[in-house]
């Protein structure tokens, strides 16, 4: 290798470095400063130790976050509504798009024309008729019949089963599967519903796959502004929302929000690093077909 | 034989209803229902029927009027002046009494023009608060959207080349994408803080001590940019995933011819790079522009619309009113008002992207 070459070479990995840095410096600002008391954390933004494990580093501030906050029952939360809702979008979105895709049926056409249309509604512009039209819905319960979904998991959970993004992406899959093996199946006097079981969704690990990590991702991490509005009792409080025990109190304790943020955060980060692949072709097929 | 084996409206229908079906009831129905509480006076719970009233809503958020006033002058004719100004009377006396002046009752300033040394106009606005909140929300989109699609360009570019571990970049640059943007909104709420933030000794320390630190969520002028910043950094590498994969689809053998030719890297990109991308871009640009027009979460956990109203948001204004202040009403409106904007904008886009014949 020649000497120009090599300092390109290094210039190219200077610069994907600096821009790294960019990245990654807040999220690591974030796990360290979790590990501090206040007074050091405060001291230690005005240096360079900022970025540092040093000092008096203890696992205090999760321990008191856990105090503060019913931590546990926000994490459990997030994640029920979370895999609740996966398991229903998975299911609703895929045999819908087999409809479209392998189906003759009348209307077809224009349905699925409506329903990609709702793709630029943005949910911010239904939520204020949608909170009054779910304070009015009925609900079947082991008390019988109750009205009103405020203050619970369904309120957080059904309004979000299905999207339009999530149809489409099944429906531009389904497109390229081999139209042959649907129609082998039925001639061997196999029912939609089997075929749809049988055949084509085993053939559908990545687009469930992308559908799951796209669906996740807004569930877990993007619920913030209907919880604000739907849920006020602690019981079904998602993760997002409880932020808000940190800031009750006059002074702000930041090792412990840190702390707070860390908790929420890492799961998601050690999936991400575990499957980035996944997620990063997720986001991708997000788009180009669009 | 083979259409007989697809044709079953009653199997069609059964598979697609149940999706169908949740979108209409929470997609379709809410969004109609906002253009009809738009026109009427809906509150989350009152003892009073709803009424209609008609464009009342769209008046309290735009009503707008012009008042012209004269300079006061003294006895003798000529114009009072104050420190060198003219005086002139006070708004006030205007806009509090509903009698003599309805037309003005309630307004506030928004600002003024002075067309002339003796006489003042003063443009008035019933809910002044609602269109900054506009006004930020369009400076949003229209810094947003470019920059963060222009970088993610650049990062896509950056990350295109075949050098060892560009895998592991890749993966460092996407990181912010899988974290909450309430997570991320809290934690540069603290590397934004005033005295001693992250940022500033940054600064601080790139430039030896002779950054005089901002307090950057606490000032008019920094406050929006600074959660501008934010915005781009946590959203970036979504973009650049997106224009990754634009990149690869277009073919090796295009590069080669150009490498052939003897064009230089420039070259390559306005006439390879950048045709092939087209489709890529425009898609981009919509679903950043889509993303902009709802900011909420950052203002939410950040400056809850302040200092002075200068982080106001649509949605940050639609949740006051309707949730906050329990007006339905109110916020059906503004609703409505954000699809008109977020439909008009991309038809725009749609319309300046089209393929010319």
């Amino acid at each position: 290798m020649n000497l120009e070459r090599l300092t390109k070479l290094m210039g190219t990995y200077l610069l994907l470095s600096f821009v790294a840095c960019i990245f990654v410096i807040p999220i690591i600002f974030m796990i360290i400063s979790s590990l501090k008391p206040d007074y050091q954390l405060l001291l230690d933004t005005s240096s360079m130790r900022a970025f540092l494990p040093v000092g008096d580093i203890s696992l205090d501030n999760y321990f008191s976050a856990f105090r503060r906050a019913p931590i546990g029952l926000f994490v459990f939360n997030s994640t029920f509504i979370t895999a609740t809702t996966l398991v229903f979008t998975l299911f609703l979105a895929s045999i819908a798009a087999f409809s479209f895709v392998f189906i003759e049926w009348r209307g077809k056409a224009t349905v699925l024309a409506i329903i990609i249309a709702t793709y630029i509604l943005p949910f911010e512009t239904v939520a204020v008729p949608l909170l009054l039209l779910v304070n009015e819905l009925p609900w079947l319960s082991t008390e019988g019949v109750t009205w009103g979904w405020l203050n619970s998991y369904q309120v957080q959970i059904i309004p979000f089963l299905v999207r339009a993004l999530e149809i489409f992406l099944f429906v531009q899959y389904f497109k390229d599967l081999p139209k042959d093996l649907i129609e082998a199946a039925r001639v061997d006097g196999a029912s939609w519903f089997q075929v749809y079981r049988r055949v084509v969704m085993p053939l559908s690990g990545p687009v469930i796959a992308t559908v799951a990590i796209l669906k996740s991702l807004e569930m877990f991490n993007g619920q913030y502004l209907w919880p604000i509005m739907t849920v006020q009792s602690e019981e079904y409080r998602p993760v997002m929302v409880g932020l808000q025990y940190f800031f009750q109190t006059g002074t702000t304790h930041w090792g412990e929000i840190m702390a707070f943020l860390t908790i929420i955060t890492l799961p998601v980060l050690v999936f991400y690093l575990v499957l980035q692949r996944a997620f990063i072709a997720s986001i991708a097929s997000s788009g180009v077909k669009g | 034989m083979a259409k007989s084996l697809t044709r079953q409206t009653a199997s069609g229908w059964l598979f697609a209803a149940p999706a169908f079906l949740l979108i209409i009831v929470f997609l379709i129905l809410p969004f109609f229902m906002a253009i009809g509480y738009s026109l009427t006076n809906q509150r989350l719970m009152s003892p009073n029927p709803t009424q209609y009233v008609g464009l009342d809503n769209w008046e309290r958020l735009f009503g707008i009027s012009l008042l012209t006033l004269e300079a006061k002058r003294d006895a003798a004719g000529s114009i009072v002046l104050i420190d060198g100004e003219p005086e002139f009377p006070k708004l006030r006396s205007y806009t509090r009494d509903k009698e003599a002046f309805p037309e003005y009752f309630r307004k506030r300033e928004l600002f003024h023009l002075d067309f002339s040394k003796d006489s003042r106009t003063y443009i008035m606005a019933k809910d002044i608060v609602f269109l900054k909140a506009i006004k930020n929300t369009l400076f949003f989109v229209a810094l947003v959207a470019p920059i963060q699609a222009g970088l993610g360009l650049l990062l896509a570019l950056l990350i295109n080349q075949k050098v060892r571990g560009i895998n592991a970049f890749r993966t460092i640059y996407f990181m912010p994408v899988v974290i909450s943007i309430v997570v991320v909104s809290m934690l540069w709420r603290f590397i934004y803080a005033g005295h001693d933030g992250l940022l500033n000794t940054l600064l601080a320390y790139v430039t030896f001590g002779a950054f005089d630190p901002i307090d950057w969520l606490g000032n008019t002028s920094t406050a929006l940019p600074s959660i501008m910043a934010m915005s781009i950094w946590q959203g970036v590498g979504f973009h650049m995933i997106i224009w990754l994969s634009g990149l690869q689809t277009i073919p090796e053998t295009l590069y080669e011819a150009s490498r052939i030719e003897g064009s230089s890297k420039w070259q390559t990109f306005r006439f390879v790079t950048w045709p092939g991308l087209k489709n890529t871009a425009i898609l981009v640009m919509i679903v950043i522009t889509m993303q902009a027009f709802t900011l909420y979460p950052q203002i939410a956990v950040m400056t809850n619309g302040g200092p002075l109203d200068s982080t106001q948001s649509i949605v940050f204004q639609m949740v006051e009113k309707g949730y906050g202040k329990q007006d339905i009403a109110g916020g059906s409106t503004i609703a409505v008002f954000l699809f008109l904007l977020v439909f008009s904008i991309s038809l725009l886009q749609r319309w300046l992207t089209r393929e010319k014949q």
